[in-house]
């Protein structure tokens, strides 16, 4: 079977769950090769065997870490001229957007980005105009590029003992144009990774500032904490965490929306969610009508009234 | 300085968006604007012209209406205008889209600055801009909240999921840019009149020495299968809060196994 490529997305080693969504939709395909740049492999040797990755190509170089993704796409483009894969999939992510596209011009495919399904022959289901469509398309040129959205699949194990190939690294002077100069590391505030979650509690305007009942709702259930425009545009709330067409889309099983009205922009972020709660004082707020449950009144008494009863059942 | 800002007239947000026969958005029978998120980068451009002696040029490719994107941005300020317009482009990918401006950013020569949004609107895809970047053999730096524009070079802050980064280019180089980064600037009366006297040319493919071959609907890597439109999400309960709202939104979350 022909090879799959996966590029790995990690940080220092530390594999992130999209990467086993990945390897789990290219054992459909073929074989799943993983692709780890950078250092901290020995930290994801096990998992990535763990989810099926039959070979890993490794490479390192300073350039990974001091300059914008161009390296990276140029070493990927190395591997997949050798392995001659039948495709390469790669996490949504904005840096994994730009390697995908500079790869593709690269090896001369064709790409596809935010699939959020990938069958055996390669077809990709896409969400567009803002969750109003499905769309469902195939990559006609080169081994298929494909991008893939944060919980596509729920991954499987399937324990593989992954070969190893290490790869000579050559960077041309063409990819070191963007210089990183400084890294400001953010604090984790402990709770999961918004696009990654499985569930999301956002505030918006109703919040009037105050995230607090909405941080906690989040602590509550495990879940990310979520913000629409408005809130992030008034200061309330980094940029991080704003879903919506401008920031991030999330597809978790259950999305909470306090104190969000719900404009097409804000609702692109977040249409694919599987089980929607809306909690809002007004209500005409738009967003009631994909609410699978609903209350109307104020986030600021019915979020903490919430957080107590669920504690009081959790015991 | 010559900066070239890249813009997108895209079908509107807000209005019922669909597709052709031919499975590509339909821009015609829907009205279109100029891709929101564009203006960020016309403001980041002017921004760089009102503090020093850039010149500003906007750049589209589109049918003819897509040259309304174009004028919109000699509206808000742009120097000058150029549209890349041709039959033969209807139902391109991406990747002969970038081929397209690639060739118009080198037609319009010794450009500095690339400047764009952080994506279309409709498509969404985030990935021209790299392959422009790939095509011209220059740097990208993606999703900017922050920059600072210099004589040769550019310093650009990024913000990630886990931290910032300060990133330096030396032109020629491409930034697309966020919605954090500024305010966006209205069209003023003096700049709507202003702008029907501004330079505004239209290139066709032979203009560009492209072969019409290489682009288009024919030419693309990738398919559509098959699209269908997703049903309306139906309302479930909807509760008004008596005092009790957080204990029936907890029976809920109960019931659907979420607590």
């Amino acid at each position: 079977m022909a090879q799959i490529l996966v590029l790995v997305d990690h940080v220092d080693g530390a594999v992130r769950k999209t990467t086993l969504e990945l390897l789990t939709l290219a054992r459909r395909a073929g074989d799943p090769a993983a692709v780890f740049l950078g250092s901290g492999y020995e930290q994801a040797k096990a998992v990535l065997g763990e989810y099926g990755a039959t070979t890993v190509y490794l490479a390192e170089a300073p350039e990974f870490t001091d300059y914008v993704v161009a390296p990276k796409a140029e070493v990927l483009a190395q591997i997949a001229g050798t392995a001659s894969p039948a495709a390469i999939l790669v996490p949504s992510s904005p840096e994994g957007k730009e390697i995908a596209a500079r790869l593709a011009i690269k090896i001369g495919s064709g790409i596809i980005t935010d699939a959020t399904d990938v069958t055996a022959d390669l077809t990709t289901t896409q969400s567009v105009f803002a969750g109003g469509y499905t769309v469902t398309a195939k990559v006609t040129q080169g081994a298929p590029i494909i991008t893939v959205k944060p919980n596509a699949v729920t991954p499987e194990a399937a324990p593989a003992t992954p070969g190893e190939e290490k790869v000579t690294v050559t960077i041309s002077d063409a990819a070191r144009g963007a210089k990183i100069t400084e890294r400001v590391e953010r604090a984790a505030s402990g709770r999961p990774e918004l696009s990654e979650a499985a569930i999301v509690v956002s505030g918006g305007r109703g919040t009037g500032g105050d995230f607090s009942p909405v941080e906690a709702l989040a602590d509550a259930l495990g879940g990310a904490v979520g913000a629409s425009r408005a809130a992030v545009d008034s200061g309330w709330y980094p940029h991080a965490h704003q879903v919506g067409q401008t920031g991030k889309t999330v597809s978790p099983q259950l999305y909470v929306a306090a104190g969000i009205s719900g404009a097409i922009q804000h609702r692109a972020g977040m249409q694919t969610s599987k089980t929607v709660v809306v909690v809002n004082k007004d209500a005409e707020a738009p967003i009631f009508a994909m609410a699978d449950f609903g209350v109307v009144g104020d986030l600021h008494a019915v979020l903490p009234q919430a957080v107590e009863e669920i504690s009081r059942r959790q015991g | 300085m010559k900066i070239v800002v890249l813009v997108k007239h895209v079908p509107d947000a807000t209005a019922d968006r669909t597709f052709t026969e031919a499975m590509t958005t339909d821009r015609v029978g829907v009205d279109g604007i100029l891709s929101e998120l564009d203006e960020y980068a016309i403001e980041e451009a002017l921004k760089a012209s009102d503090s020093g002696d850039a010149e500003v040029i906007a750049l589209t490719m589109g049918p003819s209406q897509a040259g309304d994107a174009v004028r919109k941005a000699l509206q808000m300020g742009a120097d000058a205008g150029v549209h890349v317009t041709d039959e033969a482009l209807a139902g391109s990918d991406a990747v002969a889209t970038s081929a397209v401006i690639a060739a118009a950013i080198e037609k319009i020569g010794g450009v500095d600055l690339i400047l764009t949004g952080m994506a279309s609107t409709d498509g969404s895809m985030s990935v021209v801009p790299a392959m422009v970047a790939e095509r011209l053999g220059v740097a990208h730096v993606g999703f900017v909240g922050e920059l600072t524009v210099e004589e040769s070079g550019a310093k650009a802050r990024r913000d990630g999921d886990t931290g910032s980064e300060v990133v330096e280019v030396s032109f020629p180089a491409i930034v697309s840019v966020t919605d954090q980064i500024n305010e966006p600037r209205y069209p003023s009366f003096k700049g709507i009149m202003a702008a029907k006297k501004k330079p505004f040319e239209t290139w066709s493919l032979a203009d560009l020495g492209v072969d019409a071959g290489t682009v288009g609907a024919g030419a693309a890597w990738s398919q559509v299968v098959e699209i269908t439109k997703r049903p309306p999400r139906s309302q479930g309960e909807i509760v008004t809060d008596d005092g009790d709202g957080g204990l029936k939104l907890t029976e809920f979350l109960v019931s659907q196994k979420f607590v």
